[in-house]
């Protein structure tokens, strides 16, 4: 079956495909974790992920008072398994099915105890299950159910010759899927009637009659949204997907009483529960703060207030932006500079980091990785690589636009090479040379929203959330401060250019 | 006193310049004449030491520049670029102290230094505050004089002092830049194509054609004792207009 189970859900936006190339391609752990005080809490990018973070979070709140940094969104199970690892975060909700086949490259093992045993040879370690198993189902509306008497997959043998299905690409190909179904239970569909379908458009298909099954993990909020029934699956062909917490066996020993709370919601999601709490977030919009409130029976945590979060994400993206900028100025300037002087090396510079420029950003973060994990360092590594172009560029050509005659004039005056750099070339280059930090400052707004990607949160950590769950509201709490951040900078460097171009050389009214 | 002694420098197997002598006494004002691709650009960059020669020396007040390394020559020889040359992104004043700043001079000598030259070019002391953009021509060539002037050098070096300004400017600054260098009293060399401003500011010219020096001598000596033809026919290029009597 598939190798990262909960991601599928995500809506198939290309971010969601990153995020799978991401997790496939993050290789290499981290150097030793940092002591984790307050405790990290990660969640994977789509609903589920979400709700569950939260209650994690929540339960360790409530009964431990211990401080909980959410880090909720952050991709799929690669990135969060060498999250896990390298000590970004402490505990996050995963799959059994998920840690057998992506993590262990184990499919063959399927209970709890062989599994939890697998891990601990990397040094994790798994709750039992949380009560519910979220995996593959097959699903027909409920009238349809009731007029062919349908409560299993067997019972659509007597009318598999005139079932109409739409399945998802995936549950079509893998061997593991809709092959393997037909198998056991010697099933024989008109394949003329066997449809491939993108899996969220499957649900209005059914809805509208078009077909009559479909394959749904069961549970989708859709399947409550449609009213759709589950035929069982009474030869336990589907894998196993208990929902369980995973976390390092040194956070489990270090902090028993947290690790206890976690403990004491093993049994208690059922099925019903988790589909009704991802109903609750997907249709109804409740915040996964107040829905797994509810669900634990208390009072909603303080939550933070909107102007608090903006403040905080605010702080957070300043930080990236701000890092990356100032490394690429230190870095970008000189590099412009020996650009200018060297040739060979200067044409080499210029296109490297022209290259990079040419690297999309998801892909940018999955080549980070396994350098440098999850977290700030890779989204900021990025920023760094993608402010670099501007800044050398437009240092080379500032550098290169200053008049011959005024490097000779120096010279003749006795200036030494460095004095002609720092009196002359680099002053009446600098109009060009803040055009281009204004660029790179601008860009690097923009680009570090994919920073939450990673578990770097900024404004894009509303972005990425609202985008997996198709809430607008909550993508522009992102999106427009963004964009506000963009204006004042540019506000800014209007100023800065009044204050560091010299004042001979500015654009006259 | 500056000399030039059998200066030869060739660019690319082809000779540039050829033993090319040249003399200016301590306090005198001599002119560099020639027409473009006369090698007189060539020279003056040799005798700023931007560019290395064949053979040959240049000497201020007897010692070669060769002896000297790029900072301790800046010093002895104040240049004044064409048009003045003045960095656009530093006012007048900073564009004159540049080089002293640079060189540790304290604010009130400079301030002492700026002043003094101020009042030897006759510029008004706003003006310093200006930025090169701000300024008019005249102007801008007075702060380059005073820039070329600051460190004190022995000898200052002006290239085609007056060719971007307009003639009337032109024809006022001429008077002025006289008495500039008489004040001054330094060794001045001007390098030049017009022959009208080379007469009028300097006692002595020395005319280049094709990387060598044809005549040296006064305006009077070039007009009634040429060389050769060559020497004539540049003079009688650079005739004032026709009279009235030709356009009636």
């Amino acid at each position: 079956m598939k190798s990262n189970h909960g991601a599928q859900r995500v809506k198939r936006s290309s971010i969601a495909v990153a995020i799978n190339v991401a997790a496939v391609c993050s290789l290499a752990s981290l150097p030793a974790a940092f002591a984790a005080e307050p405790i990290v809490i990660g969640g994977k990018i789509f609903t589920e992920g979400y709700v569950l973070g939260e209650i994690a979070a929540q339960t360790i709140e409530s009964t431990t008072h211990t401080p909980v940094t959410r880090k909720l969104g952050m991709g799929s199970t690669g990135i969060l398994f060498e999250a896990l690892k390298s000590g970004a975060i402490d505990v996050y909700p995963d799959y059994t099915g998920t840690l057998a086949e992506a993590i262990l490259k184990r499919p063959d093992l399927k209970s709890l105890d062989d599994i939890r045993a697998a891990l601990s040879g990397m040094g994790l370690t798994i709750s039992g299950s949380l009560g519910f198993n979220d995996t593959y189902a097959l699903a027909v509306k409920a009238g349809f159910a009731d007029a062919h008497a349908l409560k299993t997959i067997g019972d659509l043998i007597p009318i598999q010759g005139s079932v109409r299905a739409a399945f998802s690409y995936e549950f079509i190909d893998r061997k593991d899927g809709y092959p393997g179904l037909v198998d056991s239970y010697h099933l024989n569909f008109d394949p003329q009637k066997v449809n491939r379908m993108e899996h969220s458009l499957s649900f209005q298909a059914l809805d509208q009659n078009a077909v009559d099954l479909i394959d749904v993990y069961s549970t989708d909020a859709k399947i409550k949204k449609f009213d759709l029934r589950l035929l069982e699956d009474d030869h336990n062909y589907f894998p196993v997907y208990q929902a369980v917490w995973v976390a390092r066996k040194s956070f489990v020993e270090q902090h028993p009483r947290e690790w206890q709370a976690l403990l004491g919601l093993e049994g208690r999601i059922t099925a019903e529960a988790m589909l009704d709490m991802n109903a609750q977030a997907d249709i109804q919009k409740i915040s996964f703060e107040k829905i797994a409130s509810q669900f634990l029976g208390s009072a909603a945590p303080d939550s933070e207030s909107m102007l608090n979060k903006i403040l905080r994400r605010t702080r957070e993206h300043l930080w990236l932006v701000g890092l990356s900028l100032l490394f690429s100025v230190l870095v970008g300037i000189p590099l412009g500079v020996a650009a200018v002087r060297f040739q060979t090396a200067g044409q080499a510079i210029l296109l490297s980091s022209a290259l990079i420029q040419t690297v999309p950003s998801l892909a940018l973060l999955c080549f980070l990785i396994p350098v440098f994990g999850v977290g700030t360092k890779p989204a900021l590594a990025a920023l760094c690589l993608y402010s670099l172009l501007p800044v050398v560029l437009n240092t080379f050509t500032g550098i290169r636009g200053v008049s011959p005659s005024h490097l000779e004039n120096a010279r003749a005056f006795g200036l030494t090479r460095r004095q002609v750099l720092f009196r002359v070339v680099l002053p009446l280059a600098s109009p060009t040379l803040l055009a281009g930090i204004k660029t790179a400052t601008i860009v690097s707004i923009g680009t570090a929203t994919l920073a939450a990607l990673v578990g770097a949160g900024g404004y894009g950590a509303p972005i990425v959330s609202g985008l997996s769950l198709n809430d607008v509201p909550t993508i522009l709490t992102g999106a427009i401060p963004a964009a506000l951040m963009a204006l004042v900078a540019y506000g800014v460097f209007e100023l800065l250019e009044r204050l560091l171009v010299p004042a001979g050389l500015r654009r006259r009214p | 006193m500056l000399e030039l002694q059998n200066i030869y420098k060739s660019y690319e197997g082809k000779p540039v310049l050829s033993d090319v002598n040249l003399v200016v006494p301590k306090g005198a004002t001599h002119a560099l004449i020639g027409s473009s691709g006369s090698g007189k650009t060539t020279l003056l960059r040799i005798t700023l030491g931007l560019i290395p020669f064949d053979k040959g020396y240049v000497k201020i007040n007897g010692q070669a520049l060769l002896s000297f390394t790029p900072l301790e020559w800046a010093n002895r020889i104040g240049y004044v670029p064409q048009d003045g040359g003045l960095f656009p992104h530093l006012t007048g004043k900073s564009n004159v102290s540049l080089i002293a700043r640079l060189r540790g001079w304290g604010s009130s000598q400079i301030d002492d230094r700026v002043e003094e030259l101020r009042k030897v070019v006759d510029l008004d002391a706003g003006i310093l505050g200006h930025f090169p953009s701000e300024m008019s021509g005249g102007q801008r060539q007075r702060v380059a004089i005073m820039r070329a002037a600051m460190m004190d050098p022995a000898v200052m070096l002006l290239d085609e002092p007056m060719a971007a300004l307009d003639p009337l400017i032109r024809r006022s600054l001429q008077q002025e830049l006289k008495s500039i260098f008489q004040r001054l009293g330094k060794t001045v060399l001007l390098v030049t194509h017009d022959l009208g401003e080379a007469v009028f500011l300097a006692e002595q010219m020395t005319m280049l054609h094709e990387g060598a020096v044809v005549q040296s001598g006064t305006y009077g000596d070039l007009l009634l004792r040429p060389a050769n033809g060559f020497v004539t026919q540049f003079i009688n290029a650079q005739r004032s207009l026709p009279d009235a009597t030709v356009v009636q």
